[in-house]
């Protein structure tokens, strides 16, 4: 009510109601996503397992996480600068003392955080990996060619979530509530995007990297 | 008082080490920098001490620090004014106080003096009247009380 | 009137001010101002030659806790001059007049100082479309009032949270249809001393600049004085090396908060507040709130009584609820079990009515 151009109502506004309408989204899209996966499962398999499905299951989940040397050779940049932002995204996500808060408030349960200004370090690498990751693919003949719009806009999405939280921790953004407000808007734009876009594979990648290994498994190939 | 002191509030001492004092490093940093540029150019620094978030133990920290030094003077003008020179040649603390005896405001003074101790150029206009009229007046056997 | 004519340089001679007591004066308005030691002598020069302006304080939907704030200020000696520095020509809680002895003294006022007086208003106060009778003053409204006064005023000065930004009046669901001063006025120079109430060496640190420069100070986007709204109580407070080391105080009595760690995790408001706490304090500059181990509840900001629990950590929604996120996620997976039974169905039937095809068949449909 006190003006037209209102940080801090901007500020509620993105902490409050559109808050709640994006968790929704995220969790309604989220679970019926991973509901239909899981439900629809695979066609039975009426072949006698050699072998058992857990362990290499869980040997996959951790062997196709780490960079393997033939891949490594082949793409090196791909594999560094995706590792190197990877790592520094979850570092911000879930080490940063502010989120964990947030997801004590949430769900109840938090964990130690890292100092800040360690965080701020690791944001500001992550940015400059995620930029490089950009024009990699905008330059590089194949990528181009492979890429579609989705994949920049989910890059755009993940690349401002981070910026604008960057910009508000450095307040290089006035008012603060402006910048704030920013970053939540940006981040729930993320989590709203998130169960019908490729951004899915944060919840689906390690289990199909466990699918893979037990598919193997089950078969009797080394996964 | 005795209301006060009759709530059992017992107050627990905690050593707080040197967390607390946190900010004086950087104010003594500041002086360094001050110093060497009156010593340069004959330059002088004022810093407002007020002006800086200081913790409970900054300033006790920073004035252990700089020490006591020679002079020490009391300027009466709108409640006393204290004068000490730091035990680092150059370096004064000023005490602005009011009547009450509340801080005002509190200053590092680098320089060779500081200007509130000099006579004021305004103050000697009035110098040569004032002096006259007293003269006139210990010719007629006036008695001065200052 | 003479008395506007005086110059504060002559008026403190007359009163047998010295020199050295003119800069001790200069050095703790400057002080109060945040102004640079090294601007002493070009203020004590612009201070000599100020007039004294005739100021009217009108008092709104407010609870007289700004009025408390500026008559308890530290320094007695310092504000009786700033204060004897301007004439306050209205202010009907510290005047002696009454009744309409004290709205003449006010037209009087405006009439005489047209154009040049300071208009000091605290409290918000019901906006054109509200119902009036919510504030009056001598049978006039809060709206009239303000508008009649700012004909003249050569700027407004808003003291206080509600008068700047609507403040307590104004927080849900608004009653009174509450509104601040500055969604009032667009044609006159304001500035917003907010806070509830402002530190009071503030509201005379405001005063003094105007009477030793003839302006209002710099502000920032919220018309606030950025010599002491232009840092956020975080970056002020002594005890960010904590927050940047991570280490919290998790509850008002354990480790943490007896060792006077940060209390962000305790609902601090300080990193989206902007005020001058941290360095002016409060009670003679005794002490401040996050000093004292209580959280910044963001009193100068817009919206603070409005902005969540003040004992939230500022990251955490304001209207939390896992529950909804349970229920969004049952709908979810009751949604995606419903496409997944579709989906079987579809290929179940499909397999039923699937019909054996020929080679031939094939070709022909080519």
């Amino acid at each position: 009510m006190t003006t037209i151009a209102d940080p801090m109502g901007f500020l509620l506004f993105t902490k409050g109601p559109l808050f709640n309408i994006a968790i929704a989204i995220f969790a309604l899209g989220l679970a019926a996503r991973l509901a239909e996966i899981l439900l629809l499962g695979r066609r039975p398999n009426f072949a006698e397992p050699r072998a058992g499905e857990w362990l290499p299951g869980l040997r996959t989940v951790v062997t196709r996480t780490l960079p393997d040397p033939g891949t490594f050779k082949r793409a090196p940049f791909n594999v560094l600068t995706g590792l190197i932002w990877h790592v520094g995204f979850l570092v911000a996500l879930l080490l940063f003392i502010p989120h964990i808060e947030l997801i004590k408030g949430l769900f109840g349960v938090s964990w130690p955080g890292l100092p800040n200004p360690f965080v701020d370090l690791v944001t500001a690498v992550t940015l400059v990996a995620l930029a490089a990751t950009l024009v990699h693919r905008l330059t590089h003949p194949v990528k181009k060619r492979l890429s579609t719009i989705e994949d920049y806009l989910i890059w755009a999405v993940t690349f401002l979530v981070v910026l604008t939280g960057y910009l508000a921790y450095n307040r290089l953004i006035n008012p603060y509530p402006l910048a704030l407000g920013l970053h939540i808007l940006t981040a729930e734009l993320f989590l709203i995007l998130l169960p019908f876009t490729k951004l899915t594979h944060i919840f689906t990648v390690f289990i199909a990297r466990w699918y893979n290994g037990a598919s193997f498994g089950r078969r009797g190939v080394q996964s | 008082m005795s209301a006060l002191s009759s709530i059992p509030v017992r107050v627990q001492s905690v050593s707080h080490g040197t967390a607390n004092c946190g900010n004086a490093v950087p104010i003594l940093h500041e002086v360094r920098h001050a110093l060497e540029r009156l010593i340069a150019t004959g330059e002088g620094t004022q810093i407002d001490l007020n002006a800086i978030p200081f913790g409970p133990e900054d300033e006790a920290h920073l004035l252990a620090v700089l020490g006591v030094g020679e002079v020490r003077a009391t300027i009466d003008a709108l409640g006393p004014t204290h004068v000490q020179e730091t035990a680092i040649p150059g370096v004064w603390l000023i005490d602005y106080r009011i009547t009450e005896d509340q801080r005002l405001a509190l200053h590092l003074d680098i320089g060779d003096i500081p200007e509130i101790l000099r006579t004021q150029r305004q103050d000697l206009d009035t110098a040569l009247t004032t002096l006259d009229a007293r003269l006139t007046r210990a010719q007629g056997g006036a008695q001065f009380e200052s | 009137m003479t008395t506007t004519k005086h110059r504060v340089g002559e008026h403190l001679r007359d009163q047998g001010v010295s020199r050295r007591a003119f800069l001790k004066f200069c050095t703790a308005s400057a002080s109060l101002m945040a102004l640079p030691p090294g601007l002493i002598p070009a203020m004590a020069a612009a201070l000599e030659q100020a007039r004294r302006p005739s100021v009217i304080w009108l008092s709104f939907q407010e609870c007289t806790g700004c009025t408390e704030s500026l008559t308890r200020s530290h320094a007695p000696t310092v504000e009786d001059l700033i204060l004897e520095m301007i004439s306050l020509d209205y202010h009907h809680t510290l005047q002696a007049a009454a009744g309409e002895a004290a709205e003449a003294a006010r037209e009087q006022a405006m009439k005489d100082n047209f154009g040049k007086y300071l208009l000091i208003v605290d409290g918000s106060l019901p906006g054109p479309d509200a119902n009036p009778g919510y504030s009056t003053i001598a049978g006039v409204s809060n709206y009239a009032m303000l508008m009649e006064a700012v004909e003249g005023a050569a700027a407004v000065i808003a003291v206080g949270t509600c008068a700047a930004f609507g403040g307590l009046p104004e927080a849900a669901p608004n009653p009174t249809g509450a509104v601040a001063v500055m969604d009032l006025i667009k044609n006159k120079p304001l500035v917003n001393v907010s806070g509830c109430p402002p530190v009071p060496m503030v509201i005379t640190g405001v005063l003094a600049h105007y009477l030793a420069f003839g302006r209002l100070p710099e502000r920032d986007a919220y018309h606030r004085p950025l010599a002491f709204f232009g840092q956020s109580i975080h970056d002020r407070c002594y005890r960010r090396p904590f927050y940047d080391k991570g280490l919290f105080a998790e509850t008002f009595d354990d480790e943490g908060a007896r060792a006077g760690w940060c209390l962000y995790r305790l609902g601090c408001k300080g990193p989206s507040t902007y005020n001058a706490c941290a360095t002016m304090r409060w009670n003679a500059g005794t002490s401040w709130p996050i000093e004292a181990g209580h959280p910044c509840l963001g009193c100068s900001e817009p919206r603070f009584w409005d902005a969540g629990s003040f004992y939230a950590p500022l990251s955490v929604p304001t209207d939390l609820s896992s529950s909804r996120i349970l229920t969004a996620g049952a709908a979810g997976a009751l949604v995606g079990g419903t496409v997944a039974t579709l989906a079987r169905r579809t290929v179940a039937t499909a397999a039923t009515s699937r019909q054996p095809v020929t080679a031939d068949e094939l070709e022909q449909t080519l």
